[in-house]
């Protein structure tokens, strides 16, 4: 960096004297002699922890030009603005300054859509990207820590999301804050004086509005930016996760470099989820808060929603049947502690400990830096798929009067149905999941044995028809043979040959049990013998074909598309067929 | 991370554009390299680098008519755009123009790499996360001096003073957050959510929003038809017109529906008497989380809460017939006063609103 070169431009003069002024106070150029050239793997998916993080910068920088318009108070006003029907209405500051910012301040608008829009973009991608962490396993040693902050990162994401939704004071968001003081007071023993102490006292108070604030643009975000640090940070030290392909192993990475390739495409990138963003505020308005008017506790709209990544809390109160008990003059609501309380809690908990629970069960403690095929891992691609679709189930329930009106359905009928589908539907997805691996499994098997099908048949001397099987491409030979071996954890004995009483029986046949039923089915790879013997087979057909392979040179064509049989003589292509057939008419 | 063989490699990579890598670089994955057009030919190249430079300029050319548009377009005006509808001008021209102009900077910077920087893949080796030994040696070391020097081992009541003042010190910032409500001595959330403004004697006047005018006297009973339902509130939040707080407050606790049947229709209530001429009054505040309700059909008697669907049988003590709520819609009491107004009887005869613990 310090070098000069005799034709560098006056710029570049000035960068590398600046260059060695910060590395003579730093030694900056001990890292970057280390990072300029990081390689970085390549893959579509991974772009979707970076549109979070882009988003998420989006979300930052029109916040702070939010914040110096919104006024956090619910002290009440009259309006007077640019926005007729509403002129003259009573409402808090928070809900007229928001009707300020919509009308009256140029370019407001669209800056709060893109807050709006690239909020939602921020859950979403946050969303996708741990659904693609999940599924390639990419969480397994040595990146389980990472995945925590991940499962973090995801909670304060809808955290931050919530918090702001509610800051408009429209009547649709107050709505949202209503339930969640239900939600509060269900909680046993504390829930009443929580309830109390986050508004404030009685419900909905004069405080919540700006403690709302504070959270939403101070702590959430706060910790959000924190955590990004350590997950980046992370991901770095560990270099990234690589799909398996031609000379891509456990101890390498194959991409491109970080500097000039990934500053142009990751820099472009920021700057394309960034115009999206605008682009789409510009044209798609979201969250008109204007047409719900401000909030008053005792009007509510019919058919109202949640932003999306709320729809499955408020889908899961809608199905819970309606259970409460009383316990020496206590009261405990479990139709509503439960769906709002105790289901997200296992749901994220279990999300966090996934990858100790996985490591444990299966008894792997290698480090994994090559990413697993869904299908290679079918218990893990069902419970994944499982939980989506119980997601799933929660999200649609959360629309349930919406879909009842549209398709005209009984509310009744499809709340039940929607009630058994939670319990029916997810252990079924598992299985068909993981019915389909172990099937994609056995057809992976049967292309490293005899190669691809090539929809080629070919009648043999003694009349046997065959197809013929053509050897894959390297990279498909990598991919496919890049499956990890796994190996059920052994049963333990009871006693040992002395008949001594083995002490930890039972949790090592425990483990024996989970490793089955994570390993169990999983279909062999096959051995070096097994290839070999379907390589022989292969150069068998390979003879057949080769007196068939001289009528081609003599322009005998064969089918290569049809798998139409023939045999010298015959018309070989449909499009030969047909000619042939013409001619006859 | 001082073990790594990044630190031998050079800063920049060198790469002559035909597919092979100089050596000192990086092994090549032994993967197949196709040339693209612009590796090969110059003209697409130069064409590449044209295109990449007119997206910076357009990129420059959105930014002066946002300004533009910035200036001259009135915050106020309204365009009709096809699929779209009647949309804000000002909110359309400047979303394009500065979507526009962020776009193309990232959609320039990406044609470039992809057309004109090098696409051969090169290879890293990795290294265990794990410390090797020596270094977990050494760490292991400075720790024991640690512990040694500092004493932490050997002075038994230095350390348990210490961990009892580092154990004790957040109790102020614990005990501060006492005043996120700050209550009248002897108040408690339970007693509160137990009572509303109704009493004995409390005239019921219809929601009209929030100036709930000065010269509304009350409802009587023949201004609400068979089948009819009214939204209603106490008297008494006239005078709270302004405190926006306790209005609030009262609006989401007292709020009731007044709804009205053929008495033959009515087959239980709350209690002995507690309708007027077949005028039932219920809390409106769901007892599931506290949504207010009004989705009521008049032939059933159910009324729905939008929110979550618990539905209510109102000619049958407000039972709940379906949904997550697990509580009856508490009914209140009314009468008829001196003066012809619908008034209620007493306060609910139990907490309204959602279920709390200490509610029994």
């Amino acid at each position: 960096m310090s070098t000069t070169n005799t034709t560098a431009h006056p710029v570049e003069k000035v960068g590398a004297a600046g260059a060695t002024f910060v590395d003579q106070r730093l030694g900056s150029n001990k890292f970057l002699s280390r990072n300029l050239s990081k390689v970085f793997p390549e893959h579509w998916s991974f772009m979707l922890g970076e549109i979070a993080l882009y988003s998420f910068i989006v979300v930052l920088l029109t916040g702070t030009y939010l914040t110096l318009f919104y006024k956090p108070s619910m002290a009440e006003v009259i309006y007077d603005g640019s926005y007729v029907p509403l002129n003259g209405i009573y409402m808090s500051e928070a809900y007229a300054s928001t009707l300020n910012i919509s009308f009256d301040i140029r370019g407001g608008l669209l800056i709060r859509q893109m807050h709006h829009w690239s909020a939602l973009i921020f859950v979403a991608a946050v969303a996708v990207h741990m659904f693609r962490v999940f599924f390639t396993g990419a969480f397994r040693k040595p990146r389980e820590l990472n995945w925590i902050v991940g499962v973090a990162l995801t909670t304060l994401a809808l955290a931050a999301g919530f918090t702001g939704y509610s800051l408009p004071d429209d009547l649709l968001s107050g709505t949202g804050l209503q339930i969640i003081r239900g939600i509060l007071q269900s909680i046993p023993l504390i829930g009443t004086w929580l309830a109390f102490f986050v508004f404030g006292g009685e419900y909905p108070g004069g405080e919540i509005i700006s403690r709302l604030y504070s959270a939403h643009i101070l702590l959430v975000p706060g910790l959000i930016l924190a955590l990004i640090t350590v997950h980046l940070i992370m991901v770095w030290t560990q270099k990234h996760t690589q799909f398996p392909g031609p000379g891509r192993t456990n101890n390498n990475v194959v991409g491109y470099p970080l500097l000039p390739i990934y500053m142009a495409k990751a820099g472009g990138f920021f700057f394309i989820v960034f115009g999206i963003v605008a682009l789409l505020s510009g044209l798609v308005n979201i969250n008109p808060v204007w047409i719900f008017g401000p909030y008053t506790p005792d009007q509510v709209t019919a058919g109202t929603q949640p932003d999306w990544y709320i729809g499955w809390l408020d889908g899961a109160l809608r199905l819970m049947p309606n259970w409460e008990t009383v316990i020496a003059g206590f009261t405990i609501s479990w139709n509503v502690f439960i769906p709002s309380v105790v289901v997200p809690g296992i749901l994220f908990t279990g999300l966090a400990f996934y990858p100790f629970l996985e490591a444990w069960a299966t008894g792997d403690k290698r480090e994994h830096n090559l990413l697993d095929r869904p299908r290679n891992a079918p218990v893990r691609t069902g419970i994944g798929v499982m939980a989506i679709v119980f997601y799933g189930i929660l999200w649609l329930a959360g629309g349930n009067d919406l879909v009842a009106t549209t398709f005209d359905l009984s509310i009744n009928a499809l709340s039940w149905t929607l009630r058994v589908l939670l319990i029916v539907a997810p252990p079924l997805a598992f299985i068909i999941t993981k019915r389909t691996c172990l099937s994609l499994q056995r057809r992976d098997r049967d292309k490293l044995l005899h190669g691809y099908e090539s929809g080629r048949i070919l009648r043999l001397p003694h009349g046997e028809f065959v197809e013929v099987h053509q050897p894959l491409n390297e990279k498909e030979l990598a991919v496919i043979s890049s499956k990890p071996d796994t190996a059920v954890l052994p049963a333990p004995e009871k006693s040992d040959a002395d008949r001594v009483r083995n002490p930890r029986y039972l949790v090592h046949s425990l483990r024996h049990r989970l490793s089955a039923f994570f390993y169990g089915d999983n279909i062999p790879r096959p051995t070096a013998q097994e290839i070999e013997a379907g390589q022989h087979h292969a150069d068998d057909q390979a003879a057949v074909e080769a007196p068939l392979l001289e009528y081609e040179e003599r322009d005998v064509i064969v089918n290569a598309h049809g798998g139409v049989l023939h045999h010298p003589g015959m018309p070989t292509t449909n499009a030969d067929q047909r000619t042939s057939s013409d001619n006859n008419t | 991370m001082s073990d790594n063989i990044d630190a031998n490699l050079p800063a920049q990579p060198e790469h002559s554009g035909d597919g092979t890598v100089k050596p000192g670089y990086l092994p090549v994955a032994p993967i197949e390299h196709k040339p693209r057009v612009t590796d090969t030919d110059p003209k697409a190249a130069r064409r590449a680098e044209r295109q990449v430079a007119s997206m910076f300029a357009l990129s420059m050319i959105l930014v002066v008519v946002f300004v533009i548009a910035y200036v001259t377009i009135d915050v106020t005006a309204v365009v009709y755009v096809p699929v779209l509808g009647e949309i804000g001008a000002s909110n359309l021209v400047l979303g394009l123009t500065f979507g526009g102009a962020i776009f193309f900077i990232g959609a320039g910077a990406i044609q470039w790499a992809k057309k004109l920087m090098p696409d051969v893949e090169v290879v890293q080796e990795r290294h265990s996360m794990e410390s090797s030994t020596s270094e977990e040696t050494e760490a292991a070391g400075n720790y024991e001096r640690g512990k040694e020097e500092s004493g932490f081992a050997r002075y038994k009541i230095i350390r348990r003073s210490l961990l009892g003042a580092m154990a004790l010190f957040p109790i102020p910032l614990i005990v501060m957050l006492r005043d996120l409500w700050q209550s009248e001595p002897g108040q408690n959330p339970a007693e509160i959510l137990s009572s509303t403004s109704w009493n004995d004697g409390m005239r019921i006047v219809p929601d009209i929003g929030h100036d709930t005018g000065e010269n509304v006297q009350g409802i009587r009973p023949e201004e609400i038809p068979v089948g009819g339902l009214v939204s209603a509130l106490p008297m008494s939040i006239k005078d709270l017109k302004k405190d926006a707080v306790a209005n609030m407050r009262d609006r989401g606790k007292s709020a009731i529906i007044l709804v009205r049947m053929d008495p033959e229709e009515i087959r239980s209530q709350q209690g002995e008497g507690w309708d007027y001429q077949g005028i039932l009054a219920y809390s409106k505040i769901c007892t599931h989380v506290g949504c207010p309700i009004a989705l009521y059909e008049h032939r059933t008697h159910h009324l729905l809460c939008p929110c979550h669907q618990s539905t209510f049988d109102l000619a049958d003590s407000g039972d709940v017939i379906f949904g997550p709520s697990a509580r009856r819609m508490p009914q209140l009491p009314i009468r008829l006063d001196e003066e012809g107004f619908l008034v209620a009887q007493s306060d609910f005869q139990e907490p309204i609103g959602p279920s709390f613990w200490e509610r029994g």
